[in-house]
């Protein structure tokens, strides 16, 4: 048995970049966000607690940790504090692995360095990437995770898609995702789909999702401007007159 | 005589620390003609005590731990990262220092050893430094590759099983000595232990003393130049200094400080606005938490194990078994160590020698960056072939070196006193850096 592991392994590690060559997606369009707006961090925080922290835990985030994107901790006991009670908690959910797993088929796993991992391209384009498909146990797939565990959560925002087969400018065939019915953040009218709403809230989702990875990178941006300031303008300055004075006399 | 003046008395009667300053330092005389390439050195030691350093503050919150999180699919060693990351003041400073350092201690000892390669400075007297460098170089190599693992994210768990796994293709002993070297009969929690220790102590001790050696050996037979001069032998008769000698101290003190605060610069660059350099510093997928049972779909080693790993793969299987590419990559390693026997030409720097080994060299850089960027790469059939082209060429450097060397004719003779860098080959410098990363970018994108 060990021998087969072993060979299995072996196996593996050289067959993997020939499966690799046949992954290389499709490029994501770029995900619209900023992570200096703190109204879309607070407005991606509200949905993450609501929506995400239901299923999704995210035990490297402490509650207080939300003070980074201008929110007191009042605000933040009264408005976004579902699971626990102490401000100084991780993210926590109250549903156990194996809970999850007879309910959804899977654990979700956990978001904090999600946006890390994936990239917000691909979060941007996932959330808004689900559509019907009724061979799937919870009618749903999504265009960039095949065969995804998870129901489209927020389907009444953006109410149903198809995946279609379409002709593209070239003339060739695409499979592009339409709306069909639209949602109460999306709006269908004469075939023509808008999803600007829809689409801003998924950008704020991103956006939170992107700071939670990381939530010292704003500050890291700004220590980094003086850091590179007291190098440039002072040691760098100096350093380069100190040489030029001793190497005065070498010929 | 003043206070200081007695104590260091006291301290010398008891301690040579005057005279060591001396030697190494004061009167360690280094010659005149240093260039650009001549800071790495220094670099070097700088990052290797800055890893030292922030090494030391991460054991303190870092925890060598595989067990899961209770109801997470995250282990203690990966959320212990982020704990480092989130609440240890400071933490994500110290944590991007070191994985930012950890490729920044890379690119300055491929640049330092490329300056002992075009400048000849493994050539006779200085073959122990060479060989002790080597060495250092070594040790690096096995430090990064038991530091990736820690974070216990998806490429360190994969990268460690592949890495380990090419031991198990060794004919009779490889199977045992794979799991001699795991701990384990997969990649686990022994082995992370084992890293862990291996990581912190005992690799790091091997290199210092490593790097005391390679320093002793070169202040016992003097630096190498440019224009591969040996100093010691052109000396003032009066004073008995190297006439092409300066000491090191102050002038190459002061000169490092420059070069430092310009290193610092792109560090901090690194290290406040991108940290992860677009996932070839940290990669996106180590930030999965690791999984033994979900195989990532492609698994890259960090960049600078790239070239050997390009070499890995290159080298098809034959006889039914793998071992040929681990032992070409290996022998990819081990051959710099021959460099100094199996360089023939008595000319040491590139300035003075023959066209056939410019050649050859221009060949075994394009080599060596094309095999580091196929090997980031998944590959395909065209990139196999052309990594089997590469390899074919960085091999023909080295073994085709004793012929190539032995009668190429260079520019005789080769001056007895240093020369100031030319306009011609200052901008010969900048032309041929631009054209290598042009080459190198363009490359990437179409290959």
């Amino acid at each position: 048995m060990k021998k087969q592991i072993r060979h299995l392994l072996a196996a593996l590690a050289l067959v993997l970049p020939l499966v690799a060559a046949a992954e290389e997606g499709p490029v994501l369009p770029k995900a619209p966000i900023d992570i200096q707006d703190t109204e879309s961090l607070q407005r991606g925080a509200q949905i993450f607690v609501n929506y995400c922290l239901s299923c999704h835990s995210a035990t490297a985030m402490r509650y207080n940790r939300l003070t980074d994107i201008g929110l007191t901790e009042d605000q933040i006991k009264k408005n976004l504090m579902f699971a626990s009670d102490k401000v100084g908690d991780t993210m926590h959910v109250t549903m156990t692995a194996q809970d999850a797993k007879t309910w959804l088929g899977n654990n979700p796993p956990d978001l904090s360095v999600e946006a890390r991992a994936r990239g917000a391209d691909w979060l941007y384009a996932y959330l808004r990437g689900f559509y019907r498909d009724d061979t799937r146990p919870t009618g749903w797939n999504n265009i960039v995770f095949d065969k995804v565990a998870m129901p489209h959560v927020l389907w009444q925002w953006q109410g149903e898609q198809q995946l279609q087969t379409v002709k593209n400018g070239d003339g060739a065939q695409e499979q592009k995702l339409v709306l069909v019915k639209a949602g109460t953040m999306t709006k269908l009218e004469n075939g023509h789909a808008n999803t600007l709403e829809f689409d801003q809230r998924m950008a704020d989702l991103t956006n939170y999702l992107v700071f939670m990875s990381e939530p010292a990178q704003v500050h890291r941006l700004q220590i980094g401007y003086g850091v590179l300031m007291f190098l440039a303008l002072l040691l760098l300055p100096l350093a380069y007159f100190l040489k030029k004075e001793y190497w005065r006399d070498v010929h | 005589m003043s206070k200081g003046q007695k104590l260091l008395n006291w301290i010398d009667a008891r301690f040579p620390l005057t005279s060591m300053l001396k030697e190494h330092v004061i009167e360690y005389y280094a010659p005149k003609n240093f260039n650009f390439w001549y800071f790495f050195g220094s670099l070097a030691l700088l990052v290797l005590v800055m890893q030292l350093l922030t090494g030391i503050f991460l054991t303190m919150n870092y925890m060598p731990d595989a067990t899961l999180v209770p109801g997470t699919k995250m282990s203690v060693a990966f959320a212990s990262v982020e704990y480092i990351m989130r609440d240890v003041s400071g933490g994500w400073i110290i944590r991007y220092m070191h994985s930012t350092g950890a490729s920044m201690f890379f690119i300055v000892v491929y640049l330092h050893m490329f300056r002992g390669l075009i400048y000849g400075s493994y050539k006779q007297p200085r073959e122990l430094v060479w060989i002790f460098g080597m060495l250092i170089f070594l040790c690096l190599m096995a430090e990064a590759f038991l530091g990736y693992l820690l974070p216990w994210g998806q490429m360190s768990f994969w990268g460690a099983q592949v890495i380990v796994n090419l031991f198990s293709s060794i004919p009779v002993i490889g199977p045992d000595l794979s799991v001699f070297i795991r701990g384990d009969f997969v990649v686990s929690g022994a082995t992370l232990n084992r890293f862990f220790a291996l990581h912190v102590i005992a690799v790091p001790l091997v290199l210092l003393a490593l790097v005391v050696a390679h320093l002793m050996a070169l202040h016992e037979v003097g630096s190498n130049n440019p224009d591969g001069v040996e100093i010691k032998q052109y000396k003032d008769p009066e004073t008995h200094l190297p006439l092409d000698g300066i000491p090191f101290h102050p002038y190459y003190t002061v000169k490092d400080v420059l070069g430092v605060a310009v290193f610092l610069i792109v560090f901090s660059s690194i290290v406040f606005f991108m940290p992860e350099m677009g996932g070839y510093f940290l990669e996106a997928n180590n930030f999965f938490p690791a999984d033994p049972l979900k195989t990532p779909p492609h698994i890259a080693p960090v960049w600078y194990f790239t070239p050997f790993y390009a070499i890995l793969r290159a080298v098809p299987s034959f006889m039914g078994t793998q071992v040929w590419g681990v032992l070409a990559m290996g022998a990819a390693v081990v051959l710099i160590v021959f460099l100094p026997w199996l360089d023939r030409s008595p000319i040491k720097s590139v300035r003075y020698r023959g066209s056939k080994f410019k050649v050859m060299l221009t060949l075994f850089v394009i080599a060596f960056v094309g095999l580091g960027i196929l090997g980031a790469l998944p590959p395909t059939d065209v990139r196999t072939y052309v990594a089997r082209t590469l390899s074919v060429i960085y091999f023909a450097f080295f073994i085709g070196m004793p012929f190539y060397t032995k009668n190429d004719a260079g520019k005789i003779p080769v001056p007895t006193r240093v020369t100031e860098s030319t306009a011609r080959g200052k901008a010969l410098f900048f032309v041929l850096w631009a054209v290598l990363i042009a080459a190198a970018v363009l490359f990437a994108k179409n290959i």
